[in-house]
């Protein structure tokens, strides 16, 4: 049995979590066996709905003090919950909480883990799993040499699949380890597109030359519905937030559409952007590294052709 | 207080990535090695920091390497800590990594762990974590704020809908991201006092690889840009949702 484990942020189901099960479903068919679904905490989303996304069984664990992510709870039980479901495949979203317990929970069941695979394993002799290396500059296709065997998957690298399962859902009953750790505050960011679940983003380099000139860029994503990102510079300047900062050594990001704007295209960079689909880049100098690894290029200043571009965009969106 | 930093080696962020053997062997002629950024900016210097506040912290350095990765740990001891280990290993596999490190930490009784988010070569984030589980310490990952108070700690951690602080008892394991501290150079004395700190080299423990690499592959190369003119943006917008289908 493959056994996801749906990850969930304020009591919500998280995108990732669905791709996660998406994934482990087709993961189950290739292996013949059935995809189950664990979650914890108390969720407000219906549970049901999770046979929609491939799960042919929903496992609860009800309890409010799991909300919140404690490693050493979270990955204890879900390791006890996995031993006593039988299940041969663990899977997790390769998000901010399947990075911290997944691991942990390998070592639990002793088995082998790959994280951020973009692929479904090649199963036909052995168990091969491709993962991005080198943050994202090159792939490893990697054997899994253990019976039981966990994998946690990129964000945005599989897609939503849509099932017709009544998923049934069982309640599960654990004793839940002391806490670990105590939540003292908690400051959330409101209203955004978190950055690894947008399917559109915008981003902008130095050569918008200053924060001041960011209302063009927040223009264009406002009207296609993207989120914003940067380059490093920029955020190490302070123009924009850290979070905000995709490369190697901020986040990778693998979106349907990524606008560049003034980014000239370091290997860093790219780096964290160049699993996306389509890539538009927006620059000034002709020779800047980034037109090579786009699919649609603009050369000219930024300051003119973004404003008529989210005017275009508008214009088309008014016409549908 | 004592204080164990993970250490990898990684290729320079600009190091072209080829390989060879028929896939199945990074390239390394002529790739420049580095700490990997994460180890060094956020969890060697804040360790560092610590120390600076309290001067009787011990900040040992741990590796899994072979003997050309001793050149890196020199590297990490010029900017500080007091001594470093090397385990002579080249596995890649992080489950016998994590066995390895954890062995040397069951040996020092370290009160605090500090890890990088990441490498940048296997981008795997699986040390910290595997760690937790070895040890059976708390775990708290993405940090970008740490403070010590006695014998309890304030972390502030990145989380799916923002950022959350939290209060946890040592000994305890931390993986660090930007934010967690600045960036710093090794000066000339901290390069002459790290040719004679003490470097340990241990031979590894008997562990099973979990995994194993059969082959790289490299991402297939991009047909070619499509140039849009400039005062045409109605044809950008027309090639995204007609074309790519993305908008």
């Amino acid at each position: 049995m493959v056994l996801v484990y749906i990850d969930q942020a304020d009591q919500q189901i998280k995108k990732a979590s669905l791709e996660a099960l998406s994934y482990g479903a087709a993961l189950a068919k290739q292996l013949g066996c059935q995809a189950e679904a664990l979650v914890f905490g108390t969720i407000k989303d219906n549970l049901a709905d999770l046979g929609k996304n491939g799960a042919q069984k929903v496992h609860q664990l009800k309890n409010e003090t799991l909300n919140s992510l404690d490693v050493k709870v979270h990955s204890s039980l879900i390791a006890n919950a996995a031993k006593n479901l039988n299940a041969t495949v663990v899977v997790f979203a390769h998000n901010i909480n399947g990075r911290a317990i997944a691991p942990a929970v390998a070592v639990k069941l002793n088995a082998g883990i790959v994280t951020g695979t973009c692929s479904l394993p090649n199963t036909e002799n052995g168990f091969a799993v491709k993962k991005t290396v080198f943050s994202g500059k090159a792939f490893a296709n990697i054997n899994i040499e253990t019976p039981i065997k966990v994998i946690s998957i990129n964000q945005n690298s599989f897609g939503l699949v849509a099932y017709n399962n009544a998923a049934s859902i069982e309640e599960i009953n654990l004793p839940i380890p002391p806490a670990s750790i105590k939540i003292i505050k908690v400051e959330k960011i409101e209203g955004e597109i978190p950055l690894t679940e947008a399917n559109l983003v915008v981003s902008g380099g130095r050569g918008l030359k200053g924060p001041e000139n960011w209302g063009m860029l927040l223009d264009l994503a406002k009207a296609l519905g993207a989120a914003t990102a940067c380059s490093r510079p920029v955020s190490d300047a302070d123009w924009r937030p850290h979070h905000e900062h995709v490369g190697q050594t901020g986040i990778q990001i693998a979106p349907n559409l990524y606008i560049a704007i003034g980014i000239s295209g370091a290997i860093q960079h790219l780096a964290g952007v160049n699993r996306s689909k389509t890539i538009v880049v927006i620059n000034k100098d002709p020779e800047a590294p980034f037109f090579k690894a786009a699919d649609y290029g603009v050369v000219g200043d930024a300051f003119e052709i973004v404003p008529k571009l989210t005017a275009a965009v508008l214009k088309a969106k008014a016409a549908n | 207080m004592k204080i164990l930093v993970c250490i990898s080696k990684t290729p320079d962020t600009t190091a072209k990535i080829a390989f060879i053997e028929g896939n199945t062997k990074f390239d390394e002629s002529g790739v420049q090695w580095i700490i990997n950024p994460y180890d060094e900016w956020y969890a060697l210097v804040r360790a560092i920091e610590l120390k600076e506040k309290d001067p009787a912290t011990i900040i040992h350095l741990v590796t899994v390497g072979g003997v050309d990765a001793e050149l890196i740990i020199r590297k990490a001891l010029a900017l500080g800590g007091d001594e470093a280990i090397r385990i002579d290993s080249t596995s890649n596999d992080s489950f016998t990594i994590a066995h390895q490190i954890a062995e040397v930490a069951k040996e020092g009784a370290y009160d605090l762990i500090l890890t990088g988010k990441e490498t940048i070569d296997y981008n795997s984030a699986c040390i910290g974590s595997m760690l937790s589980a070895l040890l059976d310490f708390p775990f708290v990952s993405l940090a970008d704020h740490f403070e010590l108070n006695g014998n309890t700690a304030t972390v502030k951690r990145e989380i799916e809908s923002g950022e959350e602080t939290c209060e946890v008892n040592l000994p305890l394991i931390v993986s660090c991201q930007k934010g967690m501290a600045e960036q710093r150079i090794p000066n000339m004395r901290g390069i002459m006092a790290a040719r004679t700190k003490p470097l340990k080299v241990v031979a590894p423990m008997a562990t099973l690889a979990t995994t194993s690499i059969s082959q790289f592959d490299l991402p297939p190369a991009k047909s070619g840009v499509k140039l849009i003119d400039p005062e045409n943006m109605d044809a950008l917008v027309k090639l995204l949702k007609e074309e790519a289908k993305v908008i």
